[in-house]
């Protein structure tokens, strides 16, 4: 016994020295991660942060860097989250709630169910090229906001559906057969009970699709909505820009100023995303906490 | 009598609504398919028109990419060896750095560090690719290039880091996820058994969730390979057959904004060729997500 004692004892304290060593490993690269994080917000602020005023949220794009402003990019961001929402919100929860309570386990649904869980994969500069076909060629829309909206509700319902899917899967199935004991129709259920209950989950998965899509870049770029752009949309078939779009143009440019510039960009499209954020996270907590069952 | 007469109607008009619904929410749900024959047929379309022009053994095998130049070749490979380089790039920095922090967050982290850092992950990944480009290129590459003076101002590196620092959360977040599937009862006897975390981590718990760790990493690159935004801005517009990570290059992606950005007319040969790479583009990534799928689904343990 003691002859196996001498053995491992030395090799255990190696042993545990390995262990320590890898703890501190593992930890050291997650808060690398967040260190990350902050060196990226801090450089963006440093850049940026004195080029952000009312001037500059409320002047047109400029080839001066001292007049350049957002606010065909901010309006155009507007609209296009607008359209956005307006189209692809009812689609994906119709969509979900048909996977879910309506659907049977056929071969077309599974079919369905793997599609989209395809279609989530597919980068976004594809989706571009489908709109940049289908929106601005085909259906004859131009570089116009409504046919933004149309290709990014394509490139976000794969989003929505999953999310509302996981949200609509929670509510309770004692719910559903209380509902369908007093004699309610599937629709009926759905509408009045299932729903309401799932509507928290619901929300909270849009917003997040819908930072998704006001961040989106390629997409837009391939229908050619990068153009010089010094007027705020009256319409869904005007021509826009939008916030990512104007920060990749400034961004693109050799001037100093103008990447200053994109930062300053980068901070308000940063605001906005985080208050969507933070909105979602409300949501859930909430409803956690008011939670039925 | 007669109150039975309406509701008997009442109902047979319900149970029609109900059927029009349910087409209803049907039509919405196959609207998904819609989209996937739409790019499918998109792309073949003038995929089909292009090699009419240009054999298939030239375009995926020829090495020189100068479509918008004369004399006009159109050999894919500079832009798939650009497109590689990012994603092979990207993979050393976000593989071993994501599997190790999930590492950290499953098996070691307090809940409290876990309620911190789990939340700063997903701020990291809602962060547009564009604001990522622009940290490459006013920050990424600065100091490459106080590092290694010979770095050009677009290069794979910077691209390279930047896409790995944006996959990161992806990787963090989904290997997290398979490895608490892994059940504690597996941890417990490792432990009983004498195993130090390193050994049971290392041995037992990252292998039993093997599989959704390695769907993590092919979701994570096939990210990798569609992303598009900070790639154009940081790694260039210089289709190169390379392998040096300090130079410019082009990937498949930035190849179609570059082409999109200027004025093709339509019908050209240089507009259809956004549409072939396009194709190519679209049939990696899902052939590496079907991949993915396949291997979450088979190859799963199952723990009671």
């Amino acid at each position: 016994m003691s002859e196996h004692d001498d053995h491992l004892r030395p090799n255990l304290a190696r042993r545990r020295r390995n262990a320590r060593l890898f703890r501190h490993l593992c930890a050291g690269l997650t808060w690398l991660a967040v260190a990350l994080l902050a060196v990226l917000l801090i450089h963006v602020t440093r850049q940026g942060f004195g080029w952000v005023d009312l001037q500059f949220l409320s002047s047109f794009p400029s080839r001066f860097a001292e007049q350049a402003g957002i606010k065909s990019a901010l309006w155009g961001t507007i609209w296009l989250i607008a359209l956005t929402a307006l189209i692809s919100i009812p689609a994906g929860v119709a969509a979900a709630i048909y996977l879910e309570e309506f659907a049977a386990r056929s071969r077309i649904n599974s079919f369905i169910e793997i599609n989209i869980a395809n279609l989530a994969g597919v980068p976004s500069i594809v989706y571009g090229i489908l709109g940049l076909a289908i929106f601005v060629r085909w259906f004859a829309l131009g570089r116009s906001v409504l046919a933004g909206s149309l290709t990014m509700s394509l490139l976000i319902l794969p989003v929505i559906i999953m999310a509302s899917r996981e949200a609509i899967r929670a509510v309770p199935m004692s719910i559903r057969h209380a509902a369908f004991a007093i004699g309610a129709t599937r629709w009926q259920t759905v509408r009045h009970h299932v729903l309401p209950s799932a509507l928290p989950g619901v929300l909270t998965g849009v917003i997040l699709a819908m930072s998704r899509a006001i961040g989106e870049t390629a997409p837009l770029v391939m229908i050619g909505a990068l153009t010089y752009v010094a007027f705020v949309p009256e319409g869904p078939l005007d021509a826009f820009t939008a916030l990512p779009i104007q920060i990749f143009n400034w961004a693109s440019r050799p001037q100093q100023e103008f990447h200053q510039l994109a930062a300053g960009g980068i901070i308000v499209l940063l605001v906005v995303l985080l208050a969507m954020n933070a909105a979602a996270i409300l949501i859930r907590q909430r409803s956690q906490r008011k939670a039925r069952w | 009598m007669t109150t039975v007469a309406p509701t008997l109607t009442g109902k047979r008009r319900r149970r029609w609504s109900e059927r029009g619904i349910r087409g209803v929410l049907f039509l919405f749900a196959v609207l998904s398919v819609l989209t996937t024959l739409g790019i499918i047929i998109v792309l073949a379309r003038e995929t089909v028109g292009f090699f009419r022009e240009v054999s298939v053994f030239s375009f995926l095998f020829g090495t020189r990419w100068t479509p918008l130049l004369e004399p006009k070749s159109f050999g894919v490979l500079p832009l798939l060896n650009g497109t590689l380089m990012v994603v092979v790039g990207s993979a050393l920095i976000a593989i071993p750095t994501g599997l190790a922090s999930a590492v950290y967050l499953s098996e070691y982290a307090s809940p409290r560090m876990r309620n911190i850092s789990k939340p700063i992950l997903e701020i990291l990944a809602g962060i547009p690719t564009v604001v990522y480009g622009y940290f490459a290129l006013t920050f990424i590459t600065p100091v490459l290039k106080l590092v290694l003076p010979g770095t050009q101002v677009f290069n794979a590196a910077s691209a390279s880091i930047v896409v790995g620092i944006m996959i990161l959360p992806m990787v963090a977040s989904l290997c997290d996820d398979a490895l608490r599937a892994v059940p504690g009862s597996l941890r417990e006897g490792a432990y009983a058994l004498g195993a130090t975390s390193y050994e049971t981590t290392t041995r037992v718990v990252v292998p039993g969730a093997l599989s959704g760790v390695v769907a993590a990493f092919v979701l994570a690159l096939s990210r990798a390979l569609g992303e598009t935004m900070a790639v154009t801005l940081a790694a260039g517009a210089t289709p190169r057959l390379t392998l040096n990570p300090l130079e410019s290059i082009q990937t498949m992606t930035a190849y179609i904004v570059q082409v999109s950005l200027g004025d093709t007319p339509r019908g050209t040969i240089e507009y259809q060729t956004i549409f072939t790479v396009g194709a190519l583009l679209f049939s990696i990534t899902l052939i590496a997500n079907i991949v993915a799928n396949r291997v979450m689904r088979h190859f799963r343990e199952v723990y009671e």
